[in-house]
């Protein structure tokens, strides 16, 4: 209980990230907060690679970490660039009310 | 290491508590400060684990440019009157319990996955890049960075440079009614059209009105 090994990082990842998956599901107002969610589960993806590395003693999975915070920053820019052309297009950035693909 | 466990399940707790909150918070931007909390304890508990380098990026790419970013669109889409009301949707919240069922499989299915969880053996023996105690975190991180990751390093450089012009592009407008600054016309400006020579008749004077 005491002794925080591998697993306790690892169940914190899985925690986070089963949080950040339920926000993508149940949210239905606000397309926001769904890129709000993946930035959770890009964070529970990071901390089990940081915890890896530290555990094996292996560099590596930082490294990696590195680049996930990279392509995140730009995936973060990426989307919220789109929500604002949408807005500014349709007024609305409502998950319900985006159906212009019909889907 | 009773002290360790202490700091864990605190920091641990917050992250937990702060990520439930992003989702379920009915503001916008309360939901934004919960994504900051969440981060920044997560910083910590990266700080405690021993890899300080990534801590304090986290701090810095995180909250202070992802997260800036995102209280920005909030600020400038005005969606703080858009509530996000997620137990009493319009679809009689029919999604809810399929959303919960799905999520709760893949956290237990996660779970499972560490609980029956070894190293191979020979793990810790075929390990090229190891860690060594006498440099610190950054420094060893540095020295893998730009030798061996080189290449890497350098398309993420590019990812964010495509992200960046992306991002203009794609918010780029151009209004009309503006005056605007023609380079080409300025450049392309002969002098014999620039300066009009007038002989002028004394006491008459000239109009020069173009």
């Amino acid at each position: 209980m005491f002794e925080i090994g591998l697993g306790h990082y690892l169940s914190l990842a899985a925690i986070i990230f089963a949080i950040g998956l339920a926000g993508v599901f149940l949210n239905r107002k606000n397309i926001i907060v769904i890129l709000m969610s993946i930035e959770l589960i890009l964070l529970a993806v990071n901390i089990n690679l940081v915890s890896f590395s530290i555990f094996i003693n292996d560099l590596s999975g930082q490294i990696f970490t590195l680049f996930i915070l990279t392509v995140a920053a730009a995936e973060a820019a990426i989307g919220l660039a789109i929500i604002v052309v949408y807005y500014r297009n349709s007024g609305t950035i409502r998950v319900q009310e985006i159906d212009k693909l019909k889907g | 290491m009773i002290v360790h466990a202490i700091f864990f399940y605190t920091f641990s707790l917050i992250a937990i508590l702060s990520a439930i909150m992003v989702t379920v918070s009915r503001n916008t931007v309360h939901s934004v400060f919960f994504l900051i909390l969440d981060f920044i304890s997560v910083s910590c508990l990266f700080i405690m684990i021993g890899a300080e380098f990534l801590g304090m990026i986290m701090l810095i790419v995180y909250v202070g440019a992802v997260a800036v970013l995102f209280l920005f669109v909030v600020m400038m889409l005005n969606v703080v009157e858009q509530k996000n009301t997620l137990f009493e949707s319009d679809s009689n919240g029919k999604h809810i319990p399929i959303g919960l069922l799905i999520s709760l499989i893949i956290f237990f299915e996660v779970i499972i996955v560490i609980g029956g969880w070894k190293y191979k053996p020979d793990l810790l023996n075929s390990i090229s890049l190891n860690i060594s105690s006498e440099l610190t975190n950054t420094h060893s991180l540095g020295y893998i960075l730009y030798t061996d990751y080189i290449h890497l390093f350098q398309l993420s450089g590019i990812i964010l440079l495509v992200a960046m012009i992306g991002a203009i592009v794609l918010t780029f407008r151009r209004r009309s009614g503006l005056k605007r600054q023609s380079y080409f016309k300025q450049i392309s400006r002969e002098k014999v059209e620039g300066v009009d020579l007038v002989s002028a008749d004394s006491k008459k004077g000239v109009k020069i009105d173009v």
